[in-house]
């Protein structure tokens, strides 16, 4: 699919046309979503796309400022936990859902309970797993009781976890959800073509306690799948907002001064897993420590990030996202020095070095860079490039020695949607060291924060000190945009439609 | 006729069985579906109850019956992705596909036929370097990049026509160009040779001895009878619009069969993909068997054999 950016190379040679933004006479932003949402139902999908929907058409019992990062409280006005398992919640009063219905207790319950029970089949387990049931108190107070100890619990109330009106799910099912689905948000769904079309339409009577009125009056979103097109689309003014876009492109797109391009860090990191437990073999090379420590030492990081990443990239030394809580940054770091990688690689009792099967789905060029680097130091790797789905697939059910990977922890800032994800005997855990699994399994489930904080510390020190994965970098996104639009970026990636107007 | 209509309509039954047996099993070899079912970050325990919940731990040939039987009535299951009834999804989907295939196919007609028939009448001319130019670029240009030419042409610069999407008619137009542009060689290659044959055939000859006029000869005459393979081969070249361009569909956000097949390729999306092909090679089997007949009832000699 290389061959697609070809005419991103001829687009601005031709635009000579001024691009008219019809958005904001018409008071509408027309966005592109590029992959079909399956489901608008935010339980239903996998999507970051279903996030967005969700942050703008329900909300959440706690709301986290993307600022400061403190949880406040949103549907729920103030919070304790009874005991390591019970979080009590007080309601907001007075707020009603789009279509009239008030909201209380029974909604919370409602939703809570049949999110958690198998037969519903929603999608979202591991934002939901935690919640063992949720009970009334009176109208306006309910328990959530969780499975275990589970501090994290308010980062998923903050996030994923929205609130359904219990009346109107009951009357027209998850079927009925799928095509007119109602919130309490600040946008309200007028119009659904699923997978294909949405338009939001601004909710005048927003309770706005946590996130504020919309600004605009209409959203328009439509799936456009390809990049290019999606410049075509900016040009003739029929999309005002872009995201994720190449760094090749933005750079063109910004060289032509008619747009604002903002480069913004995310919470996604990149990685190289290697075998360590020796799911592919025993002789495997990857595990003898020497051997991991001699790739750590092999990578130029900074050499790739400059070269191709461009951008507020920047090289991570832990198997985290430095915005994350509980990302310990003082752990062993080990700098580009191909002589030391030879030397280890001696050491390890392989001089001449070795063959390998490397792994990759995205980022090819970089992919291959990091092939060559191995190459210097005597690794021969051989690329093996699949499609997501297929590669997660093999890694679970074979493993693999090497594989360059990516994870952006669902936008929750905390490691356990990442360190603990890896780490604790899961499917794609190479490392399958006991030690850290039982560490991060404290800090997992451990109410108070500095003993959160130190278990995670040693759990990623450990990691860092066996070399159980390559840490390599962040990713940054970048947004296109009319120049008329006034919209800031968040570190977590989401785009809060509500929070963007006109300049 | 009746006997050589049901001869072909057995084998056609045949070839549409083995191909979903096959494709059943091909998918099922592709990708493990309890892995892609269970979600990110599932367990072992996780993935192996979803394995005995939805039964692939059972026999293929139970679970090819199963489904076999399913399908006959038009039921092929919840898409694992979209949680929507398949059939449901692809009957959104198809009208895209299959109009902007019909338009694609009509467009490809108008341009290769005309085109085949004056580069026959003039052989080794100008006018047949200038059409075999314009087929071979034809089967040469990427449609991708075609695509997104025309689109820098007459959406961004000219601002005829929407870069995507299929809000207004207009929508459509750039879809048929590309797709059927990419149809034309084929069928305007075989119409210039089919037209030559036919041409140094000695009834032209006597047609035009008799004093006919050039148009009446060319057209009413040569035509019908160089036509008959480019029929069979449009409408195999039809059997495949209709299965949907990806590429197309992709670059002008079309939301049709072809991108679906993607999607589901891409996540493993066993319900959808089974369809998919099944309905794709359907189409492709019914037109190949209306070829058959077609030209059976075009050319008497055919039904012989």
């Amino acid at each position: 699919m290389k061959l697609w950016k070809l005419p991103a190379v001829l687009l601005p040679l031709c635009l000579l046309s001024t691009g008219a933004h019809a958005g904001k006479a018409d008071d509408t932003l027309n966005i592109a979503f590029s992959k079909e949402l399956e489901h608008v139902d935010p339980y239903y999908n996998t999507a970051r796309e279903g996030v967005l929907l969700g942050m703008s058409v329900w909300d959440g019992l706690l709301y986290r400022d993307p600022q400061s990062g403190k949880y406040v409280g949103n549907l729920a006005t103030d919070w304790k936990w009874l005991n390591d398992t019970t979080l009590e919640l007080n309601l907001r009063k007075g707020v009603k859902f789009h279509n009239g219905e008030a909201f209380d207790a029974d909604d919370v319950v409602f939703t809570l309970n049949y999110v958690v029970d198998p037969a519903n089949g929603t999608k979202s387990q591991p934002n939901t797993g935690w919640i063992a049931s949720a009970e009334k108190v009176d109208q306006f107070t309910v328990r959530i009781h969780t499975k275990g100890p589970f501090p994290a619990a308010l980062e998923y109330l903050a996030g994923p976890v929205i609130i359904h009106p219990n009346e109107y799910y009951a009357k027209v099912g998850q079927q009925g959800v799928a095509t007119k689905p109602v919130g309490t948000g600040p946008y309200m769904i007028t119009s659904v073509e699923p997978g294909k079309h949405f338009v939001l339409k601004r909710n005048p009577d927003y309770f706005a306690a946590a996130k504020p009125k919309a600004k605009i009056e209409t959203v328009d979103i439509r799936t456009v799948p390809d990049t290019n097109t999606q410049m075509a689309e900016l040009f003739n003014g029929d999309i005002d907002l872009a995201w994720g876009v190449p760094p090749d492109q933005a750079g063109k797109m910004k060289s032509m001064g008619k747009f604002q391009i903002i480069n913004a860090p995310t919470m996604r990191v990149g990685y190289i897993s290697l075998d360590a437990a020796g799911r592919t073999g025993e002789k495997n090379p990857m595990t003898n420590l020497k051997v991991r420590q001699a790739v750590n030492h092999a990578i130029n990081r900074k050499g790739i990030l400059e070269a191709l990443m461009k951008g507020s990239s920047e090289e991570i030394n832990s198997a985290c996202a430095p915005v994350q809580f509980g990302c310990e940054q003082k752990v062993t770091s080990y700098a580009y020095d191909p002589a030391k990688a030879k030397a280890l690689l001696a050491e390890a009792g392989y001089p001449k070095g070795f063959e390998i099967e490397f792994y990759a789905y995205r980022d090819k060029p970089l992919a291959e860079a990091m092939i060559g680097m191995l190459a210097e130091v005597g690794i021969t790797a051989k690329l093996n490039y699949m499609q997501y789905a297929a590669l997660r697939e093999k890694r679970i059910k074979d493993g693999t020695p090497m594989a360059f990977m990516t994870w952006g922890s669902n936008s929750v800032a905390d490691v356990s949607a990442i360190t603990s994800a890896f780490f604790k005997m899961g499917g794609e855990d190479d490392a399958r060291d006991k030690d850290v699994a039982a560490l991060l399994d404290k800090g997992d489930t451990s109410v108070e924060d500095a003993t959160r904080k130190e278990a995670y510390s040693k759990a990623l020190s450990e990691i860092a000190d066996k070399a159980y994965w390559v840490p390599l970098w962040t990713y940054s996104s970048n947004y296109v945009m009319g120049t008329d639009l006034d919209f800031a970026p968040t570190p977590d990636e989401l785009i809060r439609f509500y929070a963007i107007g006109w300049k | 006729m009746f006997k050589y209509i049901m001869m072909k309509l057995g084998m056609a039954a045949l070839v549409a069985l083995t191909v979903s047996f096959i494709s059943f099993l091909l998918l099922f070899m592709a990708g493990d579906p309890a892995i892609s079912i269970a979600g990110e970050s599932a367990t072992h325990e996780v993935i192996e109850k979803v394995r005995h919940e939805y039964g692939f731990d059972r026999p293929l040939l139970v679970q090819y019956v199963e489904w076999c039987g399913k399908a006959l009535t038009g039921d092929f299951g919840v898409s694992y992705y979209f949680k929507a009834p398949v059939s449901q999804m692809i009957a959104e989907r198809l009208p895209v596909t299959m109009t902007v295939g019909g338009l694609g196919m009509g467009f490809a007609l108008l341009l290769a036929i005309p085109m085949g028939v004056l580069a026959a009448a003039f052989p080794n001319t100008i006018i047949d370097r200038t059409a075999l130019t314009v087929a071979v670029v034809g089967q040469a240009i990427p449609s991708f990049w075609f695509g997104l030419i025309l689109i820098v042409i007459f959406s961004v610069q000219l601002g005829l026509v929407p870069a995507s999407g299929t809000r207004t008619w207009t929508g459509y137009i750039l879809p048929t160009i590309v797709l059927g542009y990419y149809a034309t060689p084929a069928i305007m290659r075989l119409t210039r040779a089919g037209m030559l044959e036919v041409l140094s055939a000695d009834y032209i000859r006597t047609a035009r001895a008799k004093g006919l006029g050039w148009r009446v000869v060319m057209f009413k005459h040569a035509l019908r009878n160089a036509i008959i393979p480019v029929v069979s081969l449009a409408a195999v070249q039809l059997g495949f619009m209709f299965g949907g361009s990806v590429v197309v569909e992709t670059i002008f956000a079309l939301h049709g069969a072809g991108f679906l097949a993607w999607e589901s390729i891409s996540r493993n999306d066993l319900p959808t993909m089974q369809a998919l092909i099944l309905i794709f090679s359907m189409f492709y089997i019914v037109f190949t068997f209306l070829a058959d007949i077609l030209n059976a009832w075009l050319d008497p000699r055919l039904r012989a054999a």
